[in-house]
């Protein structure tokens, strides 16, 4: 398969961008913020995207979805990463529906269609720590009657305030295991916080929470690859939404480089400006070459995905962050401004650096996965 | 199976079957290159029958047309092609500017008899081309360069130097810009063809900070051009000049992403020797080991986006200077890195156990690829006008 979209895609790409570009703009995200809502996204916003298909685009037909592919989730979430806009795509219909779509039966029976119809929004119950280290999970899952009782505690669940259902990775006796824990099981409290990007992720605790057998998402200890498989979706939708966000900074600046005058001069005259944002384009482009790869690989099932999806989160995250900064920097005192949307790039890319592993653990898993 | 899997399994057959196990063992050095040319000597057997069996097959230039001496791939043939050839090693069958220069040029701007003539001794590997761009006063400044022709009716009397000719002792003729009116600067050049056993023409090799002599400064002393000889109209070679540096900054750029993905620092580990946990000695090195694989490994499906784009017309057209720019950066740190895992070894400079010194010339050798065929900072004032349209670039 060529590495650029296909005539399919480019026609996603026609009505996502804009219908997003005009229904969510920063704007949006603003008025989120400066109201002061306690959801963490628009419902009306998300009822639009269930009437243009969008949270099942990766659920598989048989389940009421469309049966796309990472490439087509990417062109989604560029354009949300553009627009800065608030929604449950990535953990809901990404990461969630790679879990359940890997794992079948019940819960992918339960969920699936529920989150197609937009009738579920699912979070991830991963990280405990401060830092991503999904390898070192404590939360305990121990046979309690007909069951499993559920004890620890999850940092970093985005939108697991609201959700209906979430995902919580918990370790059993032999290995890990996958849990889909309603929003009414007694013993879970969500504390939302509201982060740097105005976004609302939960400290979630499992104080004894008592699910039935049935509630384990595949097979009990042989969560590894399941969690595995939401990790590389979520990671390369994190990477392509970065993409968005540094897309966005990038043209932003450029924009202002062509108007902003110094010394009688347009600023993008000065060519120390130039290379540096020459150099930007580059590394962007980079960025979102790599990107598409992991998504190539991810929707082909080919066993390099692994290496090339924490390539794409590390590169996108450099990448990206080297356009909110130079952003920033390239906007002078107006970019330090609450007015001015480039810091709100910078906010945003800083979370979603974070999310699901940053640059510097994502680096690290490609020394390890070469051997070194 | 669809028309591009059948493709591919004819593919896969006939280079089972005719790529010599010679040819499939990793290039060792430049000895193992083939680059063709009158006075070429083949260095084994393999090397020769792999020429010819590509030549007749037309994949020495895959993507050109039949009558040129191509196979008329596809751009998707191509890289199925390509990516076979990469799956069991194969070398590449000739090395060429003929084919990554001269041969896009002519196949743009020249007239059937002089694709037919020029582009087919090319894809045979018989006529090995040099390039006659720099002048010892213009580098970056290309377009103000002074070699001059001047106009005797039929033929040019051409006298001047050019510099940085690579291979240009080696080579059987030149492309070379020429100028031809010294009133317009842009519209005063032409881009000519000549052999290099013309009469007045001389070269002599620079020897460079890697030891080796790999460029040349070429003389013309009266050197009879006849008016037949050139590319594109008279006194308009700077745009077939400007369309071939395209071309040059692909081929730089490498836009090899058909092999397997190599890491560097698995490939350093047994030279800088690991810790009890198996990971690299040197935990700072390791993670700049590491990080420079991300790059690179990202840097390759940029090669494979940018041509899979590239040969269909999707690219940006000055893309190919972003690509040059960012693959050559990544080179020098590349080097550097193997500098740095090798230690005092790596310093050796002729010693027979370092292949005579092979990593030191090759690190100071890429030193220069950020400045053949374009600077870094030519290529991001064009990507800054071009690309990102920024004013008075």
């Amino acid at each position: 398969m060529p590495l650029y979209h296909n005539e399919d895609q480019l026609m996603l790409k026609d009505s996502v961008g804009p219908f997003i570009a005009e229904q969510a703009p920063v704007a949006h995200l603003r008025q989120l913020r400066d109201s002061d809502d306690a959801t963490g996204f628009s419902r009306d916003l998300w009822a639009q995207f269930v009437e243009m298909g969008l949270p099942g685009m990766l659920v598989p037909e048989a389940h009421g979805g469309l049966g796309m592919g990472h490439i087509e989730a990417g062109i989604v979430l560029e354009e949300i990463g553009r627009n800065l806009t608030p929604s449950p795509f990535l953990s809901t219909s990404v990461g969630a529906v790679a879990a359940l779509a890997k794992a079948g039966g019940t819960q992918a029976e339960r969920w699936l269609p529920a989150i197609a119809a937009g009738e579920a929004i699912v979070a991830l119950a991963i990280d405990e720590g401060s830092k991503h280290r999904p390898d070192r999970i404590a939360t305990t899952a121990t046979r309690a009657g007909n069951g499993f009782r559920l004890d620890g505690k999850k940092s970093f669940v985005l939108h697991g305030h609201v959700a209906d259902m979430s995902i919580v990775a918990a370790k059993t006796d032999g290995g890990i295991t996958l849990f889909a824990v309603p929003k009414d099981a007694k013993g879970v409290t969500a504390d939302p916080r509201r982060l740097v990007d105005s976004s609302l992720a939960s400290h979630v605790t499992l104080d004894g929470v008592e699910v039935d057998a049935d509630a384990v998402i595949g097979e009990v200890d042989a969560g590894g690859e399941i969690l595995d498989a939401l990790l590389a979706a979520a990671r390369t939708g994190a990477a392509a939404e970065m993409v968005g966000v540094g897309q966005g900074a990038m043209d932003m600046t450029v924009g202002y480089l062509k108007e902003r005058k110094q010394f009688g001069r347009l600023i993008g005259e000065f060519q120390a400006l130039q290379h540096r944002a020459a150099h930007l384009y580059g590394e962007m482009e980079v960025a979102r070459a790599a990107v598409m790869k992991a998504q190539e690989l991810l929707d082909q099932g080919n066993e390099g995905a692994k290496l090339m999806v924490s390539v794409a989160k590390a590169k996108a995250g450099r990448a990206a962050n080297l356009a909110v900064r130079e952003g920033v920097q390239m906007h002078g005192g107006i970019g330090m401004t609450d007015e001015y949307d480039i810091g709100l790039y910078m906010k945003r890319d800083r979370a979603l650096a974070e999310y699901m592993g940053d640059v510097h653990y994502h680096t690290e898993q490609v020394a390890r996965m070469s051997g070194y | 199976m669809s028309d591009l899997d059948a493709f591919r399994a004819e593919v896969r057959a006939w280079l089972e079957e005719n790529c010599p196990p010679e040819m499939r063992e990793p290039v060792r050095g430049d000895e193992d290159i083939c680059w063709g040319g009158r006075n070429w000597k083949f260095q084994s057997e393999a090397q020769k029958l792999w020429l010819e069996r590509c030549v007749a097959k037309g994949y020495t230039v895959p993507d050109w047309p039949k009558p040129y001496g191509g196979a008329g791939l596809s751009a998707a043939e191509t890289k199925i092609l390509k990516q076979e050839m990469a799956r069991i090693g194969a070398r590449s069958p000739l090395n060429s500017f003929g084919i990554w220069m001269l041969g896009p040029a002519l196949l743009q701007f020249g007239t059937e008899e002089q694709k037919v003539h020029y582009l087919n001794p090319i894809a045979r590997g018989e006529i090995r081309w040099c390039q006659g761009y720099s002048e010892p006063g213009s580098g970056s400044d290309l377009v103000s360069l002074q070699t001059y022709g001047e106009d005797k009716g039929d033929h040019w009397v051409v006298n001047g130097q050019k510099i940085w000719t690579s291979y240009a002792d080696k080579a059987d003729w030149i492309f070379c810009l020429v100028r031809t009116d010294k009133t317009n600067k842009y519209q005063g050049i032409t881009f000519m063809l000549f052999d290099m056993a013309t009469p007045g023409v001389t070269t002599k090799p620079i020897k460079l900070i890697s030891g080796n002599s790999p460029f040349c400064e070429t003389f013309f002393d009266d050197v009879m051009v006849p008016k037949t000889q050139y590319v594109g109209e008279i006194n308009r070679g700077w745009d077939v000049a400007k369309y071939l540096l395209g071309h040059e900054r692909e081929m730089i750029s490498g836009g090899d992403s058909a092999g397997e993905l190599v890491s560097l620092g698995g490939a350093l580990a047994g030279v800088l020797g690991r810790n009890e946990a198996g990971q690299l000695d040197d935990p700072i090195l390791r993670a700049q080991l590491a990080a420079f694989d991300v790059d690179a490994f990202a840097y390759r499906a940029m090669g494979e986006r940018f041509i899979d784009m590239w040969k269909t017309g999707r690219a940006h057209p000055a893309s190919s200077n972003m690509m040059k720019y960012v693959g050559t950066e990544l080179n020098k740190v590349r080097h550097e890195l193997v500098m740095a895992c090798g230690g005092s070894e790596a310093l050796e400079w002729d010693s027979p156990e370092t292949k005579g010194g092979a990593r030191p010339r090759a690190w100071l050798r890429t030193k220069a690829n950020s400045i053949e065929g374009g600077t870094s900072e030519i290529l991001l004032n064009v990507v800054a006008k071009r690309i990102l349209d920024l004013p008075g670039a």
